[in-house]
């Protein structure tokens, strides 16, 4: 589904991303995990284009789209649902949603764009109960459902979530989580940037984890979870835990 | 069976992906947490973020076995050694062992890798599996262990028993693998003959054999004497131990796990890399290690890679049976053993001249080495009986100490030993037949 090349990116003068390599294929649920200022955002940020590639390759559905403009990495079939919501807090819950089919609604397909919404509508009952209301009198957890809906507005197979967990009590959390399984249970294929290591490795197939720009590390959940430096750094696991 | 089919039957483009990002991950990781190789790639100036594709590799420089004995014994772990369950080591060139550490995950990939060697054979969780492997700091005995108990097997720990307890052991229990060196099962057949026994009495289907090299010659008669279908399988404890390389159904070469190693041949003299089918060293990288990563480690194995595509359906290379080596390194029983090691043990021991050979000879299928050392010659003009005797007892209590090696010793005259023109001995004599 997704194949990188030693990509590379930053801001200005500030190289962030320092070559990265990483692949997800169809129907996975993959994960990077890392602090904060690892470049996580960075990566995502970089893959839709909304920062350029200064080095490297980006092949998506086995097409190059390393130099595609944002709304053609939309077109085909990826979407991203930005770090905190980035909702539009003054506008109900229905018009944020169909903000994420814009494409569909430039190409005339207002058909297309309306079933897709009843889809959601479904899957998450909520926020049709609530879809007049203004997104911004939300809580968090609805809040982060609305940005995914409107992520899935137009259909991607690939899914990508910048920390969906930020800001939201432990339970939500995992509702959350739940969610992002049943997508893929759908037939999506997903890659989640995370800082709750713990809470997404229980539903990624695999993961890798950030450091500075670097990758430095890969493997299967079950095997990033008995990585004693992911124990340490992201699992809230102290030193001493280690050493008494 | 193919144990591991996702990974074992990988389209050659996405293990090639696979590849690439586990070795940045990789060299992250060791340029981070290893100072020999931070030093390293400082010093010659190398960014490991321009090693981009597989090509790249052969920009790094190499590892050898001395660059290891300098981080003796824990210097070149990437982990701390808390996050170490288990520790290995092999014998170096001088005396100074290569101390392998492993971490949990290292443990659990390596079962799986050795899993995969043994479904290679054959085996599954109804065969009960006899290891003849010394269950020691080496890593034959526990390394199939763990992969044969992945499988579901029964494990018998035969370790280092003596023969005959083995022969009983495999006839009462109904073991239907093997798993030792070549040499070994050649030593049970010869005991068989001797006793008068059938291997028809035995359950014994399968043998997986390795850790030194054998012939297809030796194959044959292993496998029509004790009726079995003998597998050859390769790795190195430095590497990981068994679990690099193996052989499936087809007998043709050495399946490599590319999705852990990413194998090389180089000419031993320019260090250049070869292409495939070129006979040269085995260079190993090794791609998911945590506790012990090594980059471009130079094995001192002589072999090649065959790329084309293997009838059992596994996309993985494979590389030839491996024919030699490419340094003095002589394998006795399983155990290498360097002629400069018995070389500082002589020197160490007063009054005897380090001139000496090392004759190799087998015996009943066991490995039988005899050291001839000359000694000043004032030692025989006295002919003090008793001082030979205990010079001998000294210089093979002090191999047996230092190497384990059980050798037998023949005192000679100064300059009696066959000198070439260059006025070098030839160090090691080697009549086995392999």
């Amino acid at each position: 589904m997704l194949k990188i090349r030693n990509l590379e990116s930053g801001y200005d003068k500030l190289k962030v991303l320092k070559g990265i390599s990483l692949h997800v294929k169809s129907g996975e649920i993959v994960t990077i995990i890392g602090a904060n200022g690892a470049g996580k955002t960075t990566l995502l940020n970089t893959i839709t284009s909304i920062v350029k590639t200064t080095g490297g390759k980006i092949d998506l559905k086995g097409v190059d789209v390393t130099t595609a403009s944002p709304n053609l990495i939309v077109k085909s079939g990826c979407a991203l649902v930005p770090e905190g919501r980035q909702l539009y807090p003054s506008m109900t819950v229905k018009e944020n949603l169909i903000l994420g089919a814009y494409t569909l609604y430039r190409r005339r397909e207002h058909k297309l764009a309306l079933e897709n919404l009843e889809n959601i509508y479904t899957m998450f009952p909520v926020l049709k109960e609530r879809r007049s209301q203004l997104a911004g009198t939300l809580s968090g957890g609805e809040q982060q459902m609305v940005a995914i809906g409107r992520a899935l507005m137009s259909d991607p197979d690939l899914l990508l979530m910048d920390e969906p967990s930020m800001g939201l009590a432990p339970l939500i959390v995992k509702d959350i989580f739940r969610t992002v399984k049943k997508l893929r249970d759908k037939g999506k294929t997903i890659l989640i940037v995370e800082q709750n290591a713990k809470a997404v490795l229980e539903i990624a197939d695999r993961g890798y984890v950030m450091e500075t720009g670097s990758l430095i590390l890969e493997g299967s959940s079950e095997d990033l979870l008995d990585n004693n430096d992911v124990k340490r750094a992201y699992l809230g696991r102290d030193y001493k835990d280690f050493t008494d | 069976m193919i144990y591991s089919k996702e990974y074992e039957t990988m389209q050659r483009e996405d293990l090639e992906q696979l590849q690439v990002e586990r070795l940045q991950v990789t060299l992250n990781r060791v340029y981070r947490n290893v100072l020999f190789y931070k030093n390293l790639y400082d010093e010659k100036k190398i960014e490991i973020s321009d090693i981009k594709s597989l090509k790249n590799l052969a920009s790094l420089p190499l590892t050898s076995k001395d660059d290891l004995r300098g981080s003796y014994p824990y210097e070149a772990f990437a982990v701390p050694l808390r996050d170490i369950v288990r520790i290995h080591s092999t014998s170096g060139t001088t005396g100074t062992p290569i101390v392998v550490g492993y971490t949990k995950n290292d443990l659990k990939i390596w079962s799986c890798l050795v899993a995969r060697v043994l479904s290679a054979a054959g085996i599954t969780g109804n065969d009960l599996v006899q290891i003849a492997f010394n269950y020691s700091q080496s890593t034959g005995g526990l390394g199939f262990h763990y992969g044969a108990e992945q499988i579901g097997a029964s494990v018998i720990p035969a370790s280092g028993e003596e023969v005959l307890k083995q022969i009983q052991i495999m006839k009462d229990y109904r073991s239907s693998a093997l798993v030792s060196t070549p040499g070994y099962a050649l030593h049970i057949v010869s005991i068989l003959e001797e006793n008068g026994m059938d291997p028809q009495e035995l359950n014994l289907s399968t043998g997986l054999f390795g850790s030194e090299p054998w012939s297809e010659k030796l194959r044959t008669k292993i496998e029509s004497k004790l009726k079995i279908k003998a597998f050859d399988n390769y790795g190195l404890s430095e590497i990981i131990g068994p679990g690099v390389a193996f052989e499936c159904d087809e007998h043709n070469g050495l399946h490599v796990n590319e999705d852990h190693f990413i194998v090389e041949v180089i000419d031993p003299e320019t260090l250049e890399v070869l292409p495939a089918g070129m006979e040269g060293e085995l260079v190993f990288t090794t791609i998911t290690k945590e506790g012990f990563p090594l980059i471009r480690y130079r094995t001192g194995d002589i072999s090649s890679i065959i790329e084309e595509p293997c009838e059992c359906g596994r996309t993985t290379r494979r590389i030839k049976r491996v024919s030699g080596r490419t340094d003095d390194m002589i394998i006795v029983d399983g155990n290498n053993i360097f002629p400069s090691q018995i070389e500082a043990i002589l020197f160490e021991i007063e009054g005897v001249e380090p001139h000496f050979q090392i004759i190799l000879n087998r015996e009943e299928g066991l490995d039988v080495i005899e050291l001839k050392v000359e000694v000043s010659s004032n030692l025989f003009v006295f002919d003090e009986i008793r001082k030979v005797q205990s010079f001998q007892q000294k210089i093979q209590q002090q191999l047996i100490t230092s190497l384990g090696l059980h050798a037998k010793i023949s005192l000679i005259e100064s300059k009696s030993l066959g000198r070439t023109r260059g006025e070098k001995i030839k160090r090691v004599l080697d009549l086995r037949k392999l």
